[in-house]
């Protein structure tokens, strides 16, 4: 107990003298930022409902503390928008340096209204990291374009996410390649689909990805809802969920509250449909001994949704320097290789593999997809995310329609 | 010293609340300029008025209050009237106890997990006697009229009014009055509440409306067993709260507001129906009906309680049993296979939340004790009791929700310069500890003989001496027994330790409510599991260390 | 030897319920006598000993004066009184041992730890429970507890003694010998007694004075 005492003490001596010694850390001097950042303490908020991410975290920070001196203790959050809230409530109350967030796992709405709101470190940092010159920003175009929000470097691009479906094949091996085969399905399956509850972020991504089937012209949703007609836009969606919602599970008056307990109900025999926002999700829970080894993944032919999660730094973080450490080494091909490894996170990359030095080219190439992960050709086409807008709007008529 | 300590306690309660409520009363009015607010107006009430489902929501946190209490209570004086005294009620007494320290959100997972209908229970009687080899499509967890949420409460709280019961039932002299009446000819229902009712009543008031109070804002068990078209109102404010849209902020705060408001109308609606059970329940005594199907009654009575603590036990054997499972599935009553791996594997990250679970809860134990003695001890000198208004305000952080003024208090910290340090994050601890050791003390305290004191006075021994040497002492048990609750209170605080500490003093609850979100079983079961072990040890402790420390002095644990 | 101020003297000694007087006693108690109050239970004799020994209940309020050997007692608190006051019930405490509670008892101007145990057995071996020292309290017969009580309120040195109803709750063998070694024992000390009682035996086997002291019809206890 004293210990911890101590220690809190002396982390808030630390904190004091850091806030004086800082201002803002300049990435293109990397051997200068990286002494200021020797010695600091880094509170990454970062949702913490996953163990193998949570481990991967933790290697992550045993690391930067071996290599620079750099501590990162890992806020496990279960929410992101509680952490926005939090950098607000600090902005409300005049705390504008030596902040409790330093460092928070983000990206879509959070990060718009964040970047919005000037909750932000606002100069552009991320793309000053030393490795961000391995980030393939023309492959994949997200690492930049934040569900169509430029990024304008103020949050480093950490993963690439894809919606991806998947099923027992030992109970049932055809599955549907559209968003109209998925009603004849459940037509025929009744009580066996369903999505988490917008807004759970998976369950409004499940609206998103039937909205740009059944829409007619799917460049309006890169453009902000204001522009476009919202109700004739999405009128084919409310029709086609009013036919699909008599046929799902709890006919539709109850719902997973989110991807986990998706998954939960498939590995229950509730459900025969799962999905989530990572390709090696399937393969993530058999090993996990949630889900039985006769799981497979598929995708739709018309492609699914990607997108990618960054790291950002709030206007008033602590140890901005310390962020930043951390930052780039989350992006160095060794730590991106170790978190697409199937058996760590499977978590696919947000750098161009064909761009790196032969040794770590061939370190990517050499990983063993898991069992029911697709590989990178078989993912299909990557639909890119609308713009937030969508999302609140969608959010919110959806929330009329079926929520109450 | 000690004759300000009474005020600077309540300073110490009261304080923080409302200072919390000021934080999200004025926003809800529009007055937050560091967002661009700065006129008053009422445009976010018509904004949380207008959200669709609102009045339904608060329709279900108002009925789920006023359920569960009814039935809670209900449950916990048919069981004294009708099984007070047998062995049957000793056994149920010690079976209830320790599910006292089970935490709402473990219970409520092993409780939907029970009674899914992939659960347990389904699971135990498949496929052999129902023929299904796939769940069925049933509604039970999430259930539109809150069914499963209000059953998960009211397993939750039995054991909690029993425990406060029992503690008023010497004062009401059961016993005494249970034969009179029955030499009258009544029957122990009808003889119980003619007779001892009123007085256990008044005594168990406070709590009981502190149940009221919780059922009505409650969020964990809620997100677990209740509705979510549309969720009770108190989850939705959450929502809202941690809604990035940065304006939601307001319309939060006047959600509060209608929290705050749902609470004291669920209250209002409570003291009502207290006026009419008073007027038909005099009535009811004049004309001197003797007989209520009391067998019948009896009986149903002993099933409830049976049940209600076997859902909550079971529930947490089962999470017990994930906690170790390999592959299970669909209809196996059992995982085929058990590992360890899950306990390994979270052990790793438990040093730290454990060591601020502890630091935290025994601090802040601590302290409450301190202050809640200093309290009695200077009411005990001055011969005056706290007055029944100044016990409610120290029920007032247990009355007013949470989720209305811990978010005020937050910017209030903040505010104040306030870093995230780990006093604030024990101070706002106490506010919650305080009232619950209070609550368990005060009875014991005031019932010790002071001739003890009396006769240490005539030898010449001033108070202090008589405080220290006799009086603390003589009352070792129940001064620990209210620190074990204490504890429990404060490992089962989630939102005071996550926004006053800003994230940043993981606990043993922080940690599984991060990790329950993952929504794995098995972490949730582990987690569950260590929560529900850390109060059970602190009330172990709490019986134990009297009896190693008086092992040779029998009056010390007759009775605990 | 004993000078007139002496023992323990009563002016006007007067205990009020709601402003309602319950008790009203003047009287002298010479050093080795005993005084005894007589009345029915409710008649406010336990809370006119209260009021003598200092602890008093708030419900009630109390006037008059009351000197020990010449010196006004009734505006000290009772740890300063030196009136020692035996309970029907002997009230060991349940905490300490037989030793623990006379140690406890006997003054602190006794400084030397083994003078002190050397005390406390010696009052054990004068009421005939030697060898008792190291047991618990609550394994002892009523008999012996009652004497405990004695000999520990005796060696905490007071200057009066307070006897509340304190044979009531023996039986009737007991009674016998334990009211005779209480009296002896105060007698022997040169202590003024004060005795309340509804037993007519009591009062008899005092030996001293005994009044009834009511003023008003029995009120009831609160």
């Amino acid at each position: 107990m004293i210990q911890i005492l101590t220690r809190a003490l002396l982390a808030g001596f630390l904190m004091m003298g850091a806030a004086k010694a800082e201002n803002a850390p300049d990435p293109t001097n990397w051997p200068g930022l990286l002494e200021q950042a020797k010695g600091q303490t880094v509170y990454w908020h970062a949702w913490g409902g996953e163990p193998r991410i949570n481990d991967y975290i933790a290697w992550a920070g045993r690391e930067i503390e071996n290599r620079y001196g750099v501590e990162l203790v890992h806020v496990k959050v279960n929410d992101t928008g509680s952490v926005v809230s939090q950098v607000l409530a600090e902005k409300t109350a005049g705390t504008l340096d030596g902040g409790s967030v330093d460092l928070i796992w983000i990206n879509g709405e959070n990060f718009a209204a964040m970047k919005r709101e000037g909750l932000l470190l606002d100069t552009a940092w991320a793309n000053k990291l030393p490795n961000f010159q391995y980030v393939d920003v023309s492959g994949k175009p997200t690492v930049v374009n934040d569900f169509t929000v430029p990024t304008d470097g103020l949050e480093a691009p950490w993963g690439m996410a894809q919606l991806v479906f998947f099923n027992d094949t030992a109970i049932d091996s055809e599955m549907p390649t559209s968003m109209a085969g998925l009603l004849q399905w459940a037509q025929a399956n009744p009580g066996r689909f369903s999505y988490p509850q917008p807004p759970d972020y998976v369950g409004t991504t499940f609206l998103k990805q039937a909205l740009y089937e059944l829409v007619t012209d799917p460049t309006v949703l890169q453009q902000p809802v204001e522009q476009a007609d919202f109700e004739a836009v999405t009128a084919p969606l409310m029709a086609y969920l009013d036919k699909l919602h008599p046929h799902m599970w709890r006919s539709g008056r109850a719902f997973p509250q989110n991807t986990a307990s998706l998954r939960q109900l498939l590995a229950d025999g509730e459900l025969e449909i799962g999905f989530a926002f990572n390709p090696a999700a399937a393969s993530n829970a058999i090993a996990n001994n949630e889900l039985p080894d006769t799981v497979r993944t598929f995708v739709l032919e018309r492609g699914t949704i990607g997108n990618t999660h960054f790291v950002a730094i709030p206007f008033n973080a602590n140890a901005k320097a310390g962020a930043m450490v951390l930052a780039d080494f989350l992006m160095s091909p060794e730590a991106q290789l170790r978190k697409q490894d199937p058996t760590v996170w499977g978590d696919p990359t947000v750098l161009d593999v064909t761009a790196l030095p032969a040794a770590e080219r061939d370190a990517f190439d050499g990983l063993e997809l898991g069992i029911a992960t697709l590989g990178p050709s078989e993912l299909g086409i990557v639909l890119p995310e609308p713009h937030p807008s969508w999302m609140v709007a969608l959010e919110k008529v959806w929330l009329a329609r079926y929520g109450v | 010293m000690l004759r300000h300590i009474p005020a600077l306690t309540l300073f110490f309660l009261i304080g923080p609340v409302l200072a919390g409520l000021m934080g999200v009363l004025l926003p809800a009015f529009g007055l937050l300029p560091s967002l661009g607010g700065t006129s008053l107006t009422l445009d976010y009430f018509h904004n949380v008025l207008s959200t669709p489902g609102v009045l339904r929501s608060s329709v279900l946190s108002l009925t789920v209050g006023l359920v569960t209490t009814a039935v809670s209570l209900a449950i916990v004086m048919l069981l004294i009237a009708c099984w007070h005294g047998t062995k049957f009620f000793k056994s149920l007494q010690n079976l209830l106890s320790p599910l006292l320290s089970v935490p709402h959100a473990a219970a409520a997972f092993g409780l939907a997990f029970l009674i899914a209908p992939s659960g347990w229970l389904m699971r135990l009687v498949s496929p052999w006697a129902t023929g299904v080899t796939r769940p069925p499509d049933w509604l039970i967890v999430n259930d539109p009229f809150a069914l499963s949420m209000m059953a998960g409460l009211i397993a939750k709280e039995v054991p909690f009014l029993l425990l406060v019961s029992l503690a008023a039932l010497p004062q009401s002299d059961l016993r005494r009055k249970t034969v009179l009446a029955a030499t009258l000819g009544y029957g122990p229902v009808s003889g119980f509440f003619k007779t001892s009712f009123p007085l256990i009543y008044r005594q168990i008031r406070l709590p009981v409306l502190a149940v009221l109070a919780y059922a009505t804002s409650v969020v964990d068990v809620a997100i677990i067993l209740g509705p979510s078209t549309p969720a009770p109102l108190s989850v939705r404010l959450l929502q809202w709260m941690n809604d990035p849209e940065i304006t939601e902020r307001f319309r939060a705060s006047a959600g509060a507001m209608m929290q705050l408001g749902v609470t004291a109308l669920a209250l209002l609606v409570w003291f009502m129906g207290e006026q009419l059970v008073r007027k038909g329940g005099l009535r009811a005594i004049n004309r001197g009906h003797r007989r209520f199907a009391d067998q019948a009654l009896r009986r149903i009575i002993a099933v409830l309680a049976v049940l209600s603590s076997a859902m909550v036990l079971l529930g947490i054997i089962v999470l017990g049993i994930w906690s170790i499972a390999g592959f299970w599935r669909f209809p196996d009553a059992l995982p085929v296979s058990f590992t360890l791996a899950n306990w390994s594997r979270q052990a790793m990250g438990l040093e730290t939340p454990l060591q601020n679970t502890l630091t935290i809860g025994l601090a802040a134990t601590a302290i409450a004790i301190v202050l809640t003695l200093a309290c009695l001890e200077q009411e005990a000198r001055s011969g005056k009791t706290a007055t029944s208004r100044a016990l409610v305000l120290l029920y007032l952080p247990l009355i007013v929700p949470q989720v209305s003024f811990l978010f005020g208090l937050n910017i209030l910290v903040l505010q104040l310069g306030g870093k995230a340090n780990v006093m604030l994050v024990i101070f706002s601890h106490v506010i919650f500890v305080l009232p619950y050791v209070y609550l368990s003390l005060a009875d014991p305290w005031r019932a010790w003989d002071t001739r003890y004191a009396a006769v240490a006075h005539g030898m010449g021994h001033g108070a202090n001496r008589v405080f220290w040497s006799v009086r603390l002492p003589m009352l070792l048990t129940p001064v620990l027994t209210a620190a074990a609750v204490g504890f429990a209170v404060s490992i089962g605080q989630y939102l005071a330790t996550l926004l006053i500490g800003s994230g940043r003093f993981p606990t043993i609850t922080t940690e599984a409510v991060a990790l329950a979100s993952g929504g794995d079983r098995r972490v949730i079961g582990v987690y569950a599991l260590i929560q529900a072990m850390l109060p059970f040890i602190g009330f172990a402790a709490a019986l134990s260390l009297p009896a190693l420390l008086y092992r040779n002095r029998r009056a010390m644990h007759a009775n605990g | 030897m004993s000078e007139p101020n002496d023992g323990l003297t009563l002016k006007d000694v007067c205990i009020l319920l709601d402003d309602r007087p319950l008790v009203h006693v003047s009287a002298h108690v010479a050093p080795g006598d005993v005084l005894t109050i007589m009345g029915a239970s409710g008649s406010g004799k336990s809370t006119f000993l209260a009021y003598v020994g200092g602890f008093l209940d708030r419900a009630f309020s109390g006037m008059g004066e009351v000197y020990l050997n010449g010196v006004a007692i009734h505006d000290q608190p009772a740890e300063n009184r030196r009136v020692g006051i035996l309970f029907q019930d002997a009230l060991l405490f349940p905490h300490m041992s037989v030793g623990q509670n006379l140690l406890f008892a006997i003054p602190p101007e006794i400084k030397d730890k083994s003078e002190r145990r050397h005390l406390a057995e010696a009052a054990l071996k004068e009421v005939g429970l030697e060898g008792l020292f190291d047991r618990d309290p609550a394994t002892l017969s009523g008999g012996q507890a009652a004497r405990v009580a004695l000999i520990r309120v005796l060696l905490s040195a007071p200057k009066a003694l307070l006897l509340d109803e304190p044979f009531s709750k023996l039986d009737a063998d007991r009674r016998l010998s334990i009211r005779r070694i209480v009296f002896d024992l105060a007698k022997a000390r040169n202590l003024p007694v004060l005795l309340v009682t509804h037993d007519a035996e009591d009062a008899k086997a005092a030996g001293g004075r005994v009044i009834e002291p009511l003023e008003t019809a029995p009120a009831p206890k609160p």
